[in-house]
């Protein structure tokens, strides 16, 4: 389980959240809106730990062991794990050789590259060169071999094309455990008890939700988090009256 | 006055004439005399230590010879081994070439011999060198090794090569200088000319592995003709007192293509002043000059220059540099175009790792250092096109073996 509890974060001199609350049990998945500058990347990398996100109030517990200020390697190893909107390009690291890295032992990292259609790209230089819609896939990749408990994605789905939107979509589901297909020995609700995992999605849009079925909404503005409603509830107040009201509604 | 007594006045005149580049070095203080060993340590190679042979391994050198298409060894100032293992390649001493004329068509052809005193005293006190010649339209695609290795703690080795692949051949040379393990001090001067002739392909790649006090002053120039392939590789990662080289290369065929690739991590107290420099002069030419550098607290100069004489020609010049652990990098890339119609480029950078990609290695479950070995084991991996299989395993063997100490 996540709990942030109380959160407040700094970068340089300014504030960039503040009273964060949130709870991800073991097998939900909660989607985080908001518009651009909310804060949403920033709670993202607070949580895997990055040292410029600098946490003054509050703490953060991940599986009974408060993380606040343990460095990212180590957050990374207790499950941890998250696909990044615009990762950094390495010279001369194959994603095959990352692939490895993350798994941190045997992988079959041909058959995982299958998956999300990036075989053609193992032997390249991670991000270098890659297309929006590339760069999520191979952040999946990453993802898969690592296998982290903890999930977290920033917004997987800009910058893919149509063609390509169900594939993460679907793929994402299936990390999470949410794309349980129906098996004769088991109940959809045995299924849904035995679901681990645990996700937090940043999304503009929504379209992922068409694919993946978030258990929680929250929308994040000006570094305050609203309420925790359904998901689907949240995207028709955005879309009807926008982010503020929604917020101002919502709390 | 013949042509040789000729090259000797000319190296009399220039015995005192110091170097445009790099840090002057002072002949006095090294032995240039022939060194002479007990009868063993005229032996060959299976008298090597252990140690020397593990030392020769980091330099591409395999001291058994497997998969290896003929080896020079020269150990100090006289040659222990010289030996062919496949068709289409000839290797000759130096001086056993002299005895012969048509060695006189390549002698002292491109490198001149009053360049500075490190040229002279490779014409007036020379101890030995290899040559390497692959007969015509013979693919030897075995690679043939030529060590040159300094044993004598004090030595002033003065070595000149001669490489020819002949038309429509291919041939790749590894060659390791190093040091025994005993042998602190040095100097070490390496006059070498290739002469890569119509439609030929050669590879030369050539691996450093001296010692903290050593001084290396190669020269070297290559010619390459019509539809001709030089491509170079040049790999030091080990400490070293002073390196300073310059090669040359003239494109003067058409179609003809050189490609250099270096790849130098220095330690504190280590000095280089290393480049290349492509001649473009005919139509269809092509170069490329890609270095990556890093530095652990060393004083690097890395240059480059292409020159564009003709219209048609396109070159590209690289250079990278990583700033690790202190010291200088200074990138002095220059382009030079003399007609309309040229195309030439390059890019530098010089800076530390990006903080940006040690953490995302650290959200992977890397620790810094991890993270950090990582990225420059990245850095390292040149893509080299057009090196075989084996050999690519084989720099990169060199590199991996070497940078468990670097980092």
């Amino acid at each position: 389980m996540l709990v942030v509890e109380d959160l407040k974060v700094k970068v340089g001199d300014k504030i960039v959240l503040d009273h964060i609350d949130l709870e991800i049990r073991p097998g939900e998945t909660h989607v985080l809106f908001g518009p651009n500058g909310s804060g949403k990347t920033s709670l993202l990398m607070t949580i895997m730990g990055y040292p410029q996100y600098e946490v003054i109030e509050g703490r953060i517990r991940f599986k009974d062991v408060d993380i606040t200020h343990l460095p990212i390697h180590e957050r990374a190893r207790l499950g941890i794990g998250m696909s990044y909107q615009r990762p950094p390009a390495i010279h001369g690291l194959k994603t095959r050789q990352l692939v490895r890295l993350c798994a941190k032992g045997e992988v079959d990292e041909e058959s995982l590259a299958e998956e999300v259609k990036f075989k053609d790209f193992l032997d390249r230089d991670v991000n270098v060169g890659f297309s929006g819609g590339e760069i999520k896939r191979s952040e999946l990749l990453q993802l898969l071999a690592q296998d982290p408990d903890l999930m977290m994605f920033d917004e997987p789905e800009s910058g893919v094309d149509l063609e390509n939107i169900a594939l993460v979509g679907n793929t994402i589901a299936e990390m999470l455990q949410k794309n349980g297909r129906f098996r004769g020995d088991k109940t959809k609700m045995q299924m849904r008890m035995e679901r681990t995992k645990m996700g937090l999605i940043i999304t503009h849009t929504g379209h992922i939700l068409d694919y993946v079925s978030a258990d929680k909404g929250q929308v994040l503005y000006n570094g305050r988090l609203s309420c925790t409603t359904n998901p689907r509830e949240i995207l028709r107040c955005i879309a009807e009256s926008g982010y503020g009201e929604c917020v101002r509604c919502l709390t | 006055m013949s042509y040789i007594d000729e090259l000797r006045q000319k190296a009399l005149k220039a015995k005192e004439k110091r170097a445009l580049l790099g840090s002057d070095v002072d002949l006095s203080r090294f032995e240039s005399a022939p060194v002479k060993g007990p009868e063993e340590e005229r032996g060959g190679i299976e008298t090597l230590s252990e140690e020397e042979r593990k030392k020769l391994i980091m330099t591409g050198i395999d001291p058994d010879e497997k998969a290896r298409g003929g080896t020079y060894f020269q150990k100090d100032t006289s040659v222990i081994h010289c030996g062919v293992r496949q068709e289409g390649v000839e290797i000759l001493s130096l001086k056993e070439a002299l005895k012969e004329d048509w060695i006189y068509d390549y002698y002292w052809k491109l490198v001149p011999i009053d360049t500075d005193k490190y040229t002279a005293a490779a014409e007036l006190e020379l101890h030995d060198g290899y040559v390497i010649r692959a007969l015509p339209g013979k693919r030897c695609m075995f690679p043939v090794q030529a060590c040159l290795y300094i044993s004598k703690d004090g030595l002033q080795q003065n070595v000149h090569n001669i490489i020819i692949a002949e038309e429509g051949s291919e041939l790749h040379i590894i060659t390791g200088c190093s040091t025994s393990p005993h042998a602190r001090r040095g100097l070490h001067v390496g006059v070498s000319e290739f002469f890569i002739k119509k439609g030929a392909k050669l590879t030369f790649t050539m691996i450093h592995n001296w010692a903290d006090d050593m001084y290396t002053r190669p020269r070297s120039v290559a010619v390459v003709e019509e539809g001709g392939l030089f491509l170079s590789n040049y790999v030091s990662l080990k400490p070293v007192k002073s390196i300073q080289m310059y090669p040359t290369t003239h494109l003067q065929g058409e179609d003809a293509v050189a490609r250099f690739y270096s790849i130098i991590v220095g330690t504190p107290g280590s000095e280089y002043d290393m480049g290349s420099r492509i001649y473009l002069k005919v139509k269809g030419c092509r170069a490329e000059i890609v270095s990556r550098v890093i530095s652990n607290g060393a004083n690097i100069i890395a240059r480059g220059h292409l020159i564009g004489e003709v219209e048609g020609v396109k070159g590209h010049l690289e250079c990278r540099g990583l700033l690790l652990n202190g010291g200088i990098i200074h990138a002095i890339p220059e382009l030079e175009g003399h007609a309309d119609g040229v195309e030439l480029s390059h890019e530098a950078a010089v800076g530390k790792i990006a903080q940006e990609e040690i953490t995302y290695l650290m959200s992977r479950g890397l620790s810094e250092d991890e993270a950090i070995s990582t990225i420059v084991r990245g850095f390292l991996s040149v893509d080299m096109p057009g090196i075989p299989e084996p050999l690519k395993a084989e720099i990169d063997r060199a590199i991996e073996e070497s940078d468990k100490d670097v980092m």
